[in-house]
């Protein structure tokens, strides 16, 4: 969308004339990112992640590419191809490799932070509902990939996370044995497993480039949401994204690099897990196998059906952990409260936090022995998660008495440096 | 405004190809038949790309798997391989059989004697896959000095199933015992698999 008061291209250069006549790219190019695009003008550092979440994509890409020049896609060669040639005889292997591997949690620690933003603020909601699904897909498509990324190295994690997460599909009454089995391509991942999942970890990536087109596509139209949930309502509100945002998306741009350097250079092995230089050995499962981190919660969930009731544990697991995500879907219609941010909703926002906390708990536990005071704890989290979206969000939005919200976004914006000014002075 | 059924001739009268209009509908069975077609023919070009993904012929060529028995002690098991997955050979002490007989059908969440997961006048070789059935990790139990878990013969480490003396199903979230694959003796001392 374009607010009335959008500045308009008006190429100067008479190549850029000659290009903007004949395919209007740079106009495009323009009103999406450049100053042709107004955007409310107090957006906080939270509004970096989505840009933060592309420059992760690209780098995702870009390494990968050249990964894949060098990776053999074979059970007999795929970890001696990663672990020997491009650690060791690649130039600057070794740095494609961490920074492709760290990337990947790089990426998940963005969009996660995008999500919290997203939730807090209200982003979900009309009329940005279509913005909001177009993420849950685009989550969805991204942990697909980073699973079957992480098999390719084919070590001991690689091999029994394939194992263990297409046997997801065998819970599935009746057809799950075949789906599995059409998904491995075998009866045990191996050579055909590893080169589909090769193929796909390819093609996937691409898939999720063309969501992220459409999810910015869906945000232009009604424009970006803001921290107060007020929506624009005259040129005073906004600032053009260019150069206002870029500058502002660029400082944040270099933190992320900083944590990314470091994470890449200092630490490259801290996320990861030491069995996994350990080469796949199908007969021996790991005495403690667990998903990477950013898997974490969701495999808490998994686990914490321990006990048959009508349907067997395991397809309850499955099912709960399936649908811990696929009822991000329908948060646009269980949030009926008329009021967008979370900084004007104090009952939204303590259940807020605490919903933070728990996704961490539910990380905690993925993580930990399946012994019986976490088995108990993760079962107490995950009940919550789903009863903080299904039952304590909708009752919320109808019980809550929200606080005044301002009349517009300069005038939020004036109140704020107004009541700073007189703490300096006080 | 004229509708389009108000368009249509009176009856009788001819198309201007000459052909009846008795029935003004016809023309709409062409192409429900074309469309019909074309997603007809949509489906059979789909169909090869999902069943490329199917087990190839040469991992279908990978599907019996001989085993040699007169190794193995009683009370000892080996791991083999059958179709890449682990495949646990043991060979049941007679405590062991006796321990697996003396459990009532009505304990078990799969009830299945131990004479149903052997083959006659063989009743001490339990031959199952090494897979737990949960999420498919290999179970404890086949190695030497392995845990065998509470009921004596296997134990999953991912999320804690139990597997008794005849690899049935006792505790944790499995949902069924260790597959028997198909089996047969060709001699005294060797199984085929398979």
């Amino acid at each position: 969308m374009s607010f009335p008061w959008a500045k308009q291209y008006a190429p100067k250069h008479p190549v850029m004339q000659w290009i903007d006549e004949k395919l209007p790219l740079p106009r495009f190019v323009y009103n999406a990112i450049g100053s042709g695009y107004p955007v409310p003008r107090n957006l906080n550092y939270f509004w970096n992640f989505g840009v933060l979440s592309g420059v992760a994509l690209v780098c995702q890409i870009v390494t990968g590419v050249i990964l894949a020049m060098h990776f053999h896609s074979s059970a007999a060669g795929a970890f001696e191809s990663v672990n020997g040639t491009i650690m060791r005889d690649v130039n600057a292997g070794w740095f494609l490799r961490f920074a492709h591997a760290n990337g990947a949690s790089m990426f998940f620690i963005v969009v996660y932070t995008h999500i919290a933003r997203g939730l807090y603020y209200g982003s979900y909601k009309a009329p940005r509902e279509m913005v909001w699904l177009l993420g849950v897909v685009i989550f969805l498509l991204l942990m697909a990939t980073a699973f079957m990324g992480y098999v390719l190295p084919w070590g001991q994690m690689s091999f029994w996370g394939a194992q263990v997460i297409t046997g997801f599909f065998s819970a599935i009454p009746v057809v799950g044995d075949w789906i599995r089995i059409w998904l491995l391509g075998g009866y045990a991942p191996d050579d055909a497993a590893l080169n589909r999942f090769f193929s796909l970890h390819y093609l996937l990536p691409f898939v999720i480039a063309a969501v992220v087109i459409l999810h910015i596509w869906a945000l232009h139209i009604p424009g970006s949401s803001n921290p107060t949930g007020v929506e624009v309502k005259d040129e005073q509100d906004t600032v053009p994204f260019h150069p206002y945002y870029t500058a502002k998306d660029g400082l944040g741009l270099v933190v992320f690099l900083i944590v990314f350097a470091l994470l890449i250079f200092f630490a490259p092995d801290m996320l990861g897990h030491p069995d996994n230089y350990i080469p796949a050995n199908p007969l021996s499962t790991p005495a403690h196998i667990v998903p990477e981190w950013y898997f974490l919660p969701f495999y808490a969930i998994l686990k914490s059906f321990t006990f048959d009731l009508i349907l067997p544990a395991k397809l309850w697991g499955v099912l709960a952990m399936f649908g811990s995500i696929l009822l991000m879907f329908f948060l646009p219609w269980l949030d009926k409260s008329p009021v967008r941010s979370g900084s004007y909703r104090p009952m939204y926002r303590i259940f807020f936090w605490i919903m933070i906390v728990d996704v961490f708990v539910l990380g905690y536990v993925g993580g930990a022995e399946p012994i019986a005071r976490n088995v108990i704890l993760g079962q107490i989290a995950s009940m919550y998660y789903f009863a903080h979206f299904l039952i304590i969000v909708p009752i919320v939005s109808r019980l809550e008495r929200p606080k005044p919200l301002p009349n517009s976004i300069t005038e939020a914006v004036l109140a704020k440096g107004k009541s700073g000014e007189t703490a300096v002075s006080a | 405004m004229a509708t389009l059924d108000q368009a249509v001739p009176p009856e009788g009268a001819a198309g201007p190809e000459g052909e009846s209009l008795e029935n003004p509908r016809r023309r709409d069975w062409l192409q429900y038949a074309a469309v019909s077609f074309g997603a007809v023919g949509a489906g059979v070009v789909v169909l090869p790309l999902i069943n490329s993904m199917n087990p190839s012929a040469d991992v279908l060529a990978q599907s019996t798997t001989e085993v040699d028995l007169s190794a193995i002690e009683p009370g000892q098991a080996i791991k083999a391989t059958f179709r890449k997955q682990p495949l646990f050979v043991r060979n049941l002490t007679q405590k062991e059989i006796d321990e697996a007989n003396a459990v009532p059908l009505s304990a078990l969440r799969d009830p299945q004697t131990l004479a149903e997961r052997t083959k006659e006048g063989h009743e001490n070789w339990l031959i199952t896959l090494g897979v737990c059935t949960h999420l498919g990790c290999v179970p404890l139990g086949a190695g030497e000095g392995e845990n065998r878990g509470p009921f004596g013969g296997y134990f999953c480490p991912c999320h804690g199933s139990a597997y008794d003396t005849a690899a049935r199903i006792r505790q944790g979230p499995a949902p069924s015992n260790l597959v028997v694959p198909d089996y047969e003796f060709t001699s005294d001392t060797t199984v085929t698999v398979g």
